[in-house]
């Protein structure tokens, strides 16, 4: 008998789910892969991160694909689909499933930052491209990068920079941490403890709630508010995240002068939260669809394959991700790219991309993408205008201060 | 201000009140369960999604017909209630003649499609459903603030647990169905339709799980994953009170609910396992439960 804690719909579906891939991919010879490019978008599908990623981020490469042009250049592309299952074994098993059976050239997205480590070393290990948008853990430019490893969309260094720093700025000098009791959490409260002591501000204490598992944070939040600190940062994500700040405006936390750092919020959380109870949240996207005409515009033609949901930085990081790609693609021809994922990695590195969704994007050596970050306050219900109409903008941090300098990330690349 | 060992006593007694609120929910879901066992010796592994289609139920009412909290806190058992009764019909009742096992088997099964269902209709993240009016707002007891609505979802738990445990422990209905139980080939001879009784408290633990959901619904977001997060630790709760007594899940939720609640405190990390630890306890002392009867 297993222990009563794994006895999950996910747990008892593990082994079939592994088997998932090989329904979804549609099986051909090795002689046709050779021809065509194949991406593996490897996300979550049926958990709590499927509406940061899932169908969306899918509806993303499609449209990158169409963007990009490359099928009229005579590149066919593959799409293929797996769901981790937010299981770094069965994340690992997949990617080395596609490099090996499938051909697979390049896999894209991976939310959660254990299967986010456990799959770049696979992709490192096989030479495939690893773009990852998904994940928050600013290890994999740091002592995990790779040469086959690109970190698209965000990590926890820039969210505990960005959003850690501000509400220092606007008089939150002493903290406590509400944080999920795991590899995320405890390295964005590490991040942002980093933060707040060289902005001067201080500690006063923390808690690690267990995860996945906790719904009710109630306790937590009086235990923070007794600390009497200023600002309760919540290292967490996903709907711990929504259920913490539900419950702060419903115990009073808020009300009494407490702020709320979110440090990594969605606009899929603002949605499921509604304005009412997010309002006067600071959060940092890297990506907003109401930003300028060029991310309304793209995010036209995504919610088109999307069933009308509004992508998330996560899944617009997947479309620039791709659309990069296949442009170095074309530029190399395919079968070179398809070669080796790291000459291709390099190649991209040399390269700056422009899309609709984030403007100018180059690549570090240690595969960080800089592009600008943005500081967001959730809007009240009055100041909205319509559906989906969430943020109003507060800053921009330029793209060579948003992210972590390359020295301070201890990339073995960067001193080779 | 004082201090009970090392933790301010402010603090503790606001955590002993949000044990028992949790409590609250734990006695709520339980007792449909300990119902459905008790009376029909299913182990309903499906109460944990009908708890969620209870929320799910509550927000569409508001969504797409504009009906709000309180009379879905009616409609919503009603039309879950209707939806159990229906399960109950075509495929429940053809198995208890098997092992316990085929039925937890299919109502796992069941919980899995249902959940699926609503993920895909609806994602991941959840819905927005609002506190009524009547009851936002909080009262400063003086050593916590404690909202309006957790204070009207423990005073409702209590009545709806007491209600229920004395129409099955007091009144002539609760009589014939424990006979049922008990020998249903003599109770179907003194002329009571059985399989129409079994159907009947089949649908009202349904709708106790709806109920315990629209409750649950402006608490915490209305998501697919909702059930599955409570179920697990409501059969904890209901196996350390004793399969079926009904009196025993309601006293276990409660009390579960103050061991987590102090847990949070002196050691959060294990907040998510004590129940676990008093379960393997109580079954090494107690095999049959707190208040259950040794077979």
């Amino acid at each position: 008998m297993t222990p009563i804690v794994p006895i999950t719909r996910r747990t008892l579906l593990g082994s079939t789910a592994a088997a998932l891939p090989t329904i979804l991919a549609p099986r051909r010879g090795r002689a046709q892969a050779a021809a065509g490019i194949k991406i593996g978008v490897l996300n979550d599908m049926s958990g709590p991160y499927r509406d940061i990623s899932g169908p969306v981020s899918v509806a993303c490469v499609r449209q990158a694909i169409e963007d990009s042009g490359v099928v009229a250049k005579g590149i066919a592309v593959d799409v293929l689909v797996g769901d981790h299952q937010n299981k770094p074994d069965v994340g690992a098993g997949i990617a080395r499933q596609w490099a090996d059976r499938d051909g697979v050239d390049m896999i894209i997205d991976v939310p959660n930052s254990g299967v986010a480590l456990a799959v770049a070393g696979v992709a490192r290990e096989k030479d495939k491209v690893y773009i990852n948008s998904n994940a928050g853990t600013a290890d994999l430019t740091g002592p995990a990068c790779a040469p086959t490893t690109l970190h698209w969309t965000y990590d926890t260094w820039m969210l505990a920079h960005s959003t850690g720093g501000a509400m220092v700025k606007q008089g939150g000098t002493s903290w406590f941490f509400i944080t999920a009791d795991y590899a995320f959490g405890h390295a964005l409260e590490r991040d942002t403890t980093a933060f707040v002591k060289s902005a001067g501000g201080t500690v006063l204490g923390s808690v690690a709630t267990p995860f996945p598992g906790t719904t009710d944070f109630s306790s937590f939040l009086l235990q923070a508010q007794a600390s009497r600190a200023k600002v309760i940062g919540l290292c967490n994500a996903g709907s711990d995240t929504t259920n913490c700040i539900k419950q702060a405006a419903e115990f009073g936390v808020t009300s009494g002068g407490t702020k709320l750092a979110g440090l990594l919020v969605f606009v899929s959380d603002v949605h499921a939260l509604g304005l009412k109870a997010a309002a006067g949240l600071v959060l940092t996207e890297t990506f907003y669809w109401d930003l300028n005409d060029r991310t309304r515009a793209v995010t036209k033609r995504i919610t088109a394959k999307s069933d009308g949901v509004v992508p998330g930085m996560g899944q617009a990081g997947v479309y620039s991700g791709a659309l990069a790609y296949l442009r170095t693609v074309a530029a190399m021809t395919a079968p070179v790219a398809k070669a080796s994922g790291a000459k291709t990695v390099e190649r991209m590195k040399t390269m700056t991309f422009d899309d609709d969704a984030f403007g100018t994007s180059t690549i570090r050596a240690d595969g960080r993408v800089l592009h600008p970050a943005y500081l967001f306050e959730v809007k009240t219900p009055q100041e909205s205008h319509g559906a989906w109409d969430y943020y109003k903008l507060l800053a921009t941090i330029p793209a060579d201060q948003a992210f972590r300098p390359l020295t301070d990330g201890g990339c073995p690349l960067v001193h080779a | 201000m004082f201090m009970i060992f090392g933790i301010p006593g402010p603090l503790l007694f606001g955590q002993l009140l949000l044990g028992l609120i949790n409590g609250a929910f734990y006695a709520l879901l339980s007792l449909g369960l300990a119902v459905i066992f008790g009376l029909l010796n299913i182990i309903n592994f499906a109460h944990g999604s009908l708890f969620m289609m209870g929320a799910f139920a509550a927000w569409i009412l508001l969504e797409y017909l504009g009906i709000g909290y309180w009379p879905a806190l009616i409609l919503s058992p009603l039309i879950i209630g209707a939806f159990g009764l229906l399960l109950e019909k075509t495929v429940i009742s053809r198995l208890y003649k098997l092992d316990h096992l085929y039925g937890l088997l299919l109502t796992f099964g069941l919980s899995l499609i249902i959940e699926g269902l609503f993920r895909n209709y609806y994602g991941s993240s959840g819905m927005p459903y609002q506190i009524p009016p009547a009851l936002s707002g909080a009262t400063d007891l003086g050593f916590m603030f404690m909202p309006n609505y957790r204070g009207w979802v423990v005073v409702v738990a209590v009545v709806v647990c007491f209600a229920t445990w004395l129409v099955i422990e007091k009144t002539r209905l609760g009589a014939t169905l424990r006979a049922a139980t008990e020998n249903a080939p003599m109770v179907q001879a003194f002329g009571v339709n059985v399989p129409r009784l079994v159907t009947l408290t089949y649908a009202a633990g349904v709708a106790l799980a709806a109920f315990a959901g629209v409750l649950a619904a402006p608490i915490y977001s209305v998501n697919p994953n909702m059930g599955s997060n409570f179920i697990i630790v409501v059969f904890a709760v209901v196996v350390i009170g004793g399969m079926g007594s009904i009196l025993g899940s309601i006293l276990t939720g409660f009390m579960l609910g103050v061991v987590e609640g102090l847990t949070k405190v002196f050691y959060p990390q294990g907040s998510a396992t004590v129940i676990f630890v008093v379960m393997v306890i109580v079954l090494l002392m107690r095999p049959a439960g707190l208040f259950g009867k040794a077979a």
